[in-house]
């Protein structure tokens, strides 16, 4: 659906250049809900705006339905944006129009007829929960409705793709789960497919299927959003994924624990399948040692669970040594030396 | 010698009338050509939809030539175009157009400085939905700035009364010329009462409708 090839993004010229976006090669494939995942200035803003031309890339290729959309003329262009609907972190609503104006909008700049704009819109608004505010004007909404009004007005014009800046960023968290959960409706009822930037780990988190971590203009890390979260590979994808799944202990944490519990403390990771099997107490009846839980959380993650657990293991080492040889065999496990690990 | 206020009156009145079609057509005019220039200006910018650095330069410049000429000096200045454009340099219709040189470039600053204000994400929306310059132009810019651009206009039109007082007295007929000619030269302090009143009474009503078509379209 959209792919980026070996996509770099320059600003400015000489010593003054930055690469907002270095050599980013990404596909996202139709039905996806893809999130990119950045820090502030990590260049996914950038690499969102490419997609619809917005920005121009400095180098490399991107397609959309398979075409390079680099070589497009103006006219070409603007019927592919069509396609594109996008969204924003500030709404960017026309204040001079109702809700319905600003609906509508999309779709006379392609010159829809009158009566069709009207069926279209009416439909939009109450996919979004707003037919009983068609003729208010932005001003008088709040933060969510605005975003609902911005979501109706980027399905106007049927697009394949809708393209999400940072959409929840400028709302609360009961609000940010509502825009989210209409975001997915968009996804399964409209089949459009979804490319996402946040800097919000629960986003991610909620509805995305694949996810990639931005970090200096590159990405740095990219797959399913259950094999990134099992198994990070980079710091900046730890700390983003750590930030949800409430997985690392503090170092003060750390101290408590080893001050309750005196036996070895190992992190035992459960993925999928493996979380519905009673691993640990098949083990200890076998071996003749303890299990006590010192911490752990199980994360929901698209359909599979996730499970992280701290335990103190409890007897005399060499059978210690074979629990965990036994334990490897299904899970992964790991001695926890300090807070890092 | 006082006026005789039997057989004044009419001439207040006509005069009245001559200073608003002054004023009432200027403004069309020079909103016609101010919007243009101003816009132009606007979005000729850098990093702007149609960015364009020499006019934009060339638009700047003329701007700031014209716009500081005092009034009255340009009026005297343009005299022969004005001549060529409109056949004369005396009379009503003569005092519009230099009036409307003057007015245009008022305009022009006015709705740049107003588009400058306009949330550049608006026009980034636009452009993401696929809107065209033209459009941009027409269905974002001058419809979202379209309550502040009423009271620069609102600004200008009481401007151009005074204006329309200085092109009276070069011919142009109007309250000015008659307050200048019975008033002044001729010390008719009640001729200066009536006159300036009335003037009052004009900028007064132009605020008042300024405010309240600018207050309808203010969405903000």
């Amino acid at each position: 659906m959209i792919t980026f090839n070996h996509v770099t993004k320059t600003f400015g010229e000489g010593e003054r250049a930055l690469k907002a976006v270095d050599d980013v090669s990404l596909t996202v494939e139709k039905g996806d809900i893809f999130g990119v995942i950045g820090f502030s200035g990590a260049g996914k803003s950038t690499l969102l705006r490419l997609v619809n031309l917005l920005e121009r890339p400095t180098e490399g290729e991107i397609m959309v339905n398979e075409r390079n959309i680099s070589s497009l003329s103006q006219v070409e262009l603007r019927r592919l944006r069509r396609r594109i609907g996008m969204i924003f972190q500030q709404f960017n609503l026309f204040n001079a129009r109702t809700v319905f104006g600003n609906v509508a909008y999309p779709l006379k700049l392609a010159k829809v007829p009158k009566q069709e704009i009207e069926t279209k819109v009416t439909e939009l608004l109450q996919f979004v929960g707003l037919s009983d505010k068609a003729n208010h004007y932005p001003e008088q909404l709040s933060g969510g409705q605005k975003q609902r009004v911005g979501i109706a007005r980027a399905l106007a014009t049927s697009p394949d793709v809708l393209i999400c800046d940072e959409a929840t960023s400028a709302l609360d968290p009961e609000t940010t789960g509502e825009i989210l959960n209409l975001l997915k409706k968009v996804n399964e009822e409209y089949h459009i497919t979804i490319l996402l930037i946040t800097h919000e780990m629960h986003v991610i988190k909620s509805i995305c299927n694949r996810v990639a971590v931005m970090d200096n203009g590159r990405v740095i890390e990219e797959g399913s959003v259950f094999n990134v979260f099992s198994n990070p590979q980079t710091k900046t994808a730890k700390n983003f994924i750590s930030s949800v799944l409430n997985d690392r202990l503090s170092i003060k944490l750390l101290n408590k624990l080893r001050t309750d519990h005196q036996g070895r403390l190992f992190r035992l990771i459960f993925k999928g399948d493996t979380t519905n099997k009673p691993i640990l107490s098949q083990v200890a009846k076998k071996y003749n040692i303890d299990f006590n839980i010192a911490y752990g959380s199980i994360n929901e993650l698209q359909v599979h669970l996730l499970g992280n657990l701290i335990v103190e293991l409890i007897g005399a080492d060499s059978e210690i040594n074979h629990v965990i040889a036994e334990l490897e065999q299904t899970i992964e496990v790991r001695e926890v030396l300090d807070h890092e690990s | 010698m006082r006026v005789d206020w039997t057989t004044f009156w009419p001439r207040i009145i006509e005069a009245t009338g001559q200073t608003i079609t002054m004023v009432f057509f200027t403004l069309i005019f020079a909103s016609i050509l101010g919007f243009t220039i101003g816009i132009s200006l606007f979005v000729t910018r850098k990093g702007n939809i149609l960015e364009n650095k020499a006019i934009h330069l060339i638009l700047n410049l003329f701007i700031n030539i014209v716009r500081p000429i005092p009034f009255i000096i340009l009026l005297v200045t343009i005299g022969p175009l004005t001549r060529i454009v409109v056949g004369t340099t005396i009379g009503t219709s003569a005092a519009i157009f230099p009036m409307t040189i003057a007015a245009s470039f008022g305009v022009a600053r006015i709705v740049e400085n107003n588009l400058v204000a306009i949330d550049p994400g608006l026009i980034e929306a636009a452009k993401a939905m696929g809107a065209s310059p033209v459009q941009i132009i027409f269905t974002v810019l001058i419809p979202e700035t379209l309550g502040p651009l009423i009271l620069g206009l609102t600004f200008i039109t009481v401007a151009l009364i005074d204006f329309s007082a200085i092109a009276g007295t070069v011919g142009g007929g109007g309250l000015g010329d008659l307050a200048m000619t019975y008033g002044y030269q001729r010390f008719d302090g009640s001729v200066m009462l009536v006159t300036v009143t009335v003037l009052i009474i004009l900028v007064q009503f132009a605020q008042l409708l300024g405010n309240k078509l600018s207050h309808k379209f203010l969405r903000k």
